[in-house]
């Protein structure tokens, strides 16, 4: 019983020494993983993308069972500096990591995979269903603070914005907001979130992807665009990001076929329409990382 | 000859048992010391970079109230003022611990001095239900019951100090109660039986007597109450808002050190002022949470002291 007891002991001791050594090694033997010779490739960053590239991934490895992939959450700028230290082959990120401090974007490649829009969003009752951007623009800057003033009701605006530094709403206030500052207000960290609060709450006005607009909360159109998929391929809607999936240098090995695949038409015709994204091979404009936006 | 000899040089199986024993203890010990130590440095290495490499003064970065480590002043130094999410984070934990304790108070003493029986059987497992509860539950809960209460009986958005306070209360009740009936069972029995035969009646005994007596046990419970209320970030993030901004009432959306971390920690880039910045206020968490552990202590302490005396 006595010796059970310090066997048991042992391998306790024995796993946690592992686990402690497990996780320091992933941190110093992460810079050689870009090669990927075993056929692992880890994807971590934005929350946004998140769903697509695990849907993508689960799908790419029924055909390439000696490959595998493991996709993590983590928001956009962990998913660029993870990228950068070489602790993961991909970067997720809803941002062009020209766009973030502390990035050399030089070191990293873009592979650009899936477009997203974004739209206001208002609650049920305020009445407001379009808006000009410029009122746009005075709300979120905290100019205008009553609905009645943008043809609404009475009733006092609340402004839900995004997390500062969060992919979202750097599109969002780069198309907006044009370099002013947005109002201090509440902040939340997850489009469910945001949709909920904007659902429940009077008065309430915030921004999201398209894939989470359902029909609790008003999508309000801007200067009568409706914010559909078809207008931002053609940039009639202008507020709309990149999915960007950076790579350390050119991709090799798996990770290229991996982003080759999310390329490939089984990607881009079938599953980024189902998931509430928009094919990179639809848009018929580009924009680049300083906002300018050209037709293709 | 030689047999005995040889056991009795050789070390036996017992010794040889005791040896590995305490060598797998030294190393667990070891190895926690180790770990503590690593904690400690990383976060304090980390939350000290925003003072020594990107020059913000510390006494600005407590005593001001502009957050957006993202952008500069007008001066050219970084808008890092946590002065908002700290006044927030003490006021929702003092609020808790003070709505809190008083029910601790009351559900110890019955399940301890009133009637031990059936508090042992009926409070006891909901009080430990209520530790076991994931926070995420309890914010989820919180984001969908009590801020439309309080939006509907104060007005505005519902998210704030008070429903950040009502959600913590429920999550920091147990553990009061649970140390609060500890020190309370911890009184010894001929104080009880002493006032008592004295003629007091159960009031004046659990009153003047027991409470006295058990008071740095349930001071201790009221701070690791606190200790946990300023520490639990996700159930508060759901409900209290995330604005950073001073709160002006009870009912504004405010933040917290915590939520501010959870909300934001992903959307920095390592090595940054921004990422600097939340590494500060970790710093100032973990402080703080020395600083309770210290009190509680030095509580303890004194509280033997009165007893031997």
């Amino acid at each position: 019983m006595k010796k059970k007891n310090i066997i048991s002991a042992i391998l306790l001791f024995g796993a946690f020494i592992a686990v402690l050594t497990g996780c320091s090694n992933s941190k110093s033997s992460s810079s050689s993983s870009d090669s990927n010779a075993s056929g692992k490739i880890t994807a971590v960053g934005s929350t946004a993308l998140q769903p697509l590239v695990e849907k993508a991934a689960s799908n790419f490895q029924k055909d390439n069972s000696k490959i595998s992939i493991t996709v993590q959450g983590g928001g956009s700028g962990t998913g660029l500096s993870q990228v950068q230290d070489g602790s993961v082959a991909i970067g997720n990120s809803d941002i062009f990591a020209e766009s973030k401090d502390g990035i050399d974007a030089k070191k990293l490649v873009d592979h650009k995979v899936a477009v997203v829009g974004m739209a206001p969003v208002v609650n049920k009752e305020t009445g407001v269903k379009n808006l000009t951007m410029d009122q746009l623009k005075k709300i979120f800057t905290g100019k205008i603070t009553n609905w009645k003033d943008v043809g609404g009701k009475d009733q006092e605006i609340t402004v839900v914005n995004r997390a500062e530094g969060s992919g979202t709403r750097a599109t969002f206030e780069d198309a907006v907001l044009g370099g002013d500052k947005a109002v201090k207000s509440q902040e939340q960290d997850s489009n469910g979130t945001v949709q909920k609060i904007v659902e429940s709450t009077p008065g309430a006005i915030s921004y999201l992807a398209f894939s989470y607009i359902n029909d609790k909360v008003q999508a309000v159109s801007i200067n009568d665009v409706k914010p559909t998929d078809a207008n931002v391929e053609t940039n009639d809607w202008p507020i709309w990001s990149y999915e960007h999936m950076y790579t350390k240098g050119e991709a090799k090995d798996a990770t290229a076929k991996f982003l080759k695949y999310m390329d490939s038409s089984a990607v881009q015709k079938d599953l980024v329409g189902k998931m509430g994204y928009i094919s990179i091979h639809d848009m018929k404009v580009q924009k680049d990382a300083k906002g300018t936006v050209s037709n293709k | 000859m030689d047999e005995i000899q040889r056991k009795l040089q050789q070390s036996s199986k017992a010794t040889r048992e005791d040896r590995l024993g305490r060598t797998i203890c030294y190393t667990c010990i070891g190895l926690i010391i180790m770990l503590v130590t690593c904690i400690l440095y990383f976060i304090a290495s980390k939350g000290i970079a925003t003072f020594t490499k990107d020059h913000v003064n510390v006494w600005q970065f407590i005593t001001t109230s502009n957050w957006e480590p993202g952008n500069m002043d007008s001066k050219g130094h970084p808008m890092v003022g946590a002065l908002p999410m700290i006044v927030t984070s003490f006021s929702v934990t003092l609020l808790a611990a003070l709505v809190a304790t008083p029910f601790a108070i009351g559900v110890a003493i019955f399940m301890t001095e009133i009637s031990a029986k059936r508090g042992a059987k009926l409070l006891q497992p909901v009080i430990e239900l209520l530790v076991g509860i994931p926070s995420v539950v309890y914010g989820f809960i919180g984001l969908s019951l009590i801020v439309p209460f309080i939006r509907h009986i104060f007005g505005g958005t519902g998210f704030g100090i008070l429903s950040g306070t009502l959600v913590l209360f429920v999550m920091v009740l147990p553990t009061i109660t649970s140390l609060t009936v500890d020190s309370l069972k911890a009184v010894p029995m001929h104080y009880r039986q002493a006032s008592l035969a004295l003629g007091a009646t159960r009031w004046q005994t659990i009153y003047k007597v027991i409470l006295r007596a058990a008071t740095p046990g349930i001071l201790t419970a009221i701070i690791f109450g606190m200790a946990r209320a300023f520490g639990e970030a996700l159930a508060v993030q759901m409900v209290i808002g995330n604005a950073i901004l001073m709160p002006k009432n009870l009912v504004s959306p405010a933040s917290t050190l915590t939520s501010k971390l959870t909300t934001d920690i992903g959307n920095t880039v390592m090595g940054t002022l921004p990422n600097d910045a939340l590494w500060s206020l970790a710093l100032i968490l973990l402080l703080m949470s020395l600083f309770f552990n210290m009190l509680v202590r030095f509580i303890g302490k004194r509280g033997n002291i009165k007893n031997a005396s």
